[in-house]
């Protein structure tokens, strides 16, 4: 089981006024709005969660794992995520036991 | 981009939506997502990326004041992947964007 966009959705029918069709395009619009600023080279910073940020690659030399042929990886930009200290800790808190998460 | 921008701009995009509710609304999302990982279970976002949780096993490390070895036990740190769609986008906005620097100079 893992947590999607539908789950999301309900969450928001249940605890906000809006109805199901609304409540699924603002989860649309929550994910499109962070993605929008990380293409436009913009980091996200979401307090108590985690930071996205943008890495530029130089191209570096990579290697075809089935034939072994040498071919360059090419200069790219990726996303990063850095979990919050917060979240990190929830995340061990409950490996050891320590927390109860409804 | 921050918390209080992003809840800005939902609150733009849904004119029907009262301002304390785009607040409670980007509560509910990251709480729920925060939640979700410390329970152990994976996020699954289509179109943006997937979080899960990486083992780290015990080691000995050291406090870099005192120099003094101390035992870090085993934990799960949450890491995430950037989906198809994301990836894309994030590189391709980026080239489009070099290609515009080299060509201004």
């Amino acid at each position: 089981m893992a947590l999607t966009k539908a789950e999301l959705t309900d969450l928001l029918f249940e605890n906000i006024g809006l109805n199901k069709r609304e409540a699924k395009e603002i989860v649309e619009c929550f994910y499109e709005e962070m993605r929008t600023a990380l293409q436009n080279g913009d980091g996200v910073k979401l307090s108590g969660f985690g930071n996205f940020q943008l890495r530029t690659k130089p191209q570096r030399p990579g290697r075809n794992p089935k034939t072994g042929e040498e071919i360059p990886i090419s200069a790219r930009r990726v996303v990063t995520f850095h979990a919050s200290q917060k979240l990190k800790s929830m995340v061990e808190a409950n490996y050891r036991g320590e927390s109860n998460i409804n | 981009m921050t918390k209080s921008e992003l809840i800005s701009r939902l609150a733009e995009r849904f004119p029907q939506l009262l301002a304390k509710d785009a607040e409670l609304v980007v509560k509910i999302i990251l709480d729920a997502m925060a939640k979700s990982l410390a329970r152990g279970e994976r996020i699954e976002i289509r179109g943006f990326g997937s979080f899960d949780l990486n083992y780290r096993p015990s080691r000995v490390g050291r406090n870099p004041k005192s120099g003094e070895k101390v035992h870090v036990p085993e934990k799960y740190v949450p890491h995430f992947k950037a989906g198809k769609k994301m990836r894309e986008l994030i590189d391709s906005s980026h080239k489009q964007h070099g290609l515009f620097d080299q060509a201004t100079g």
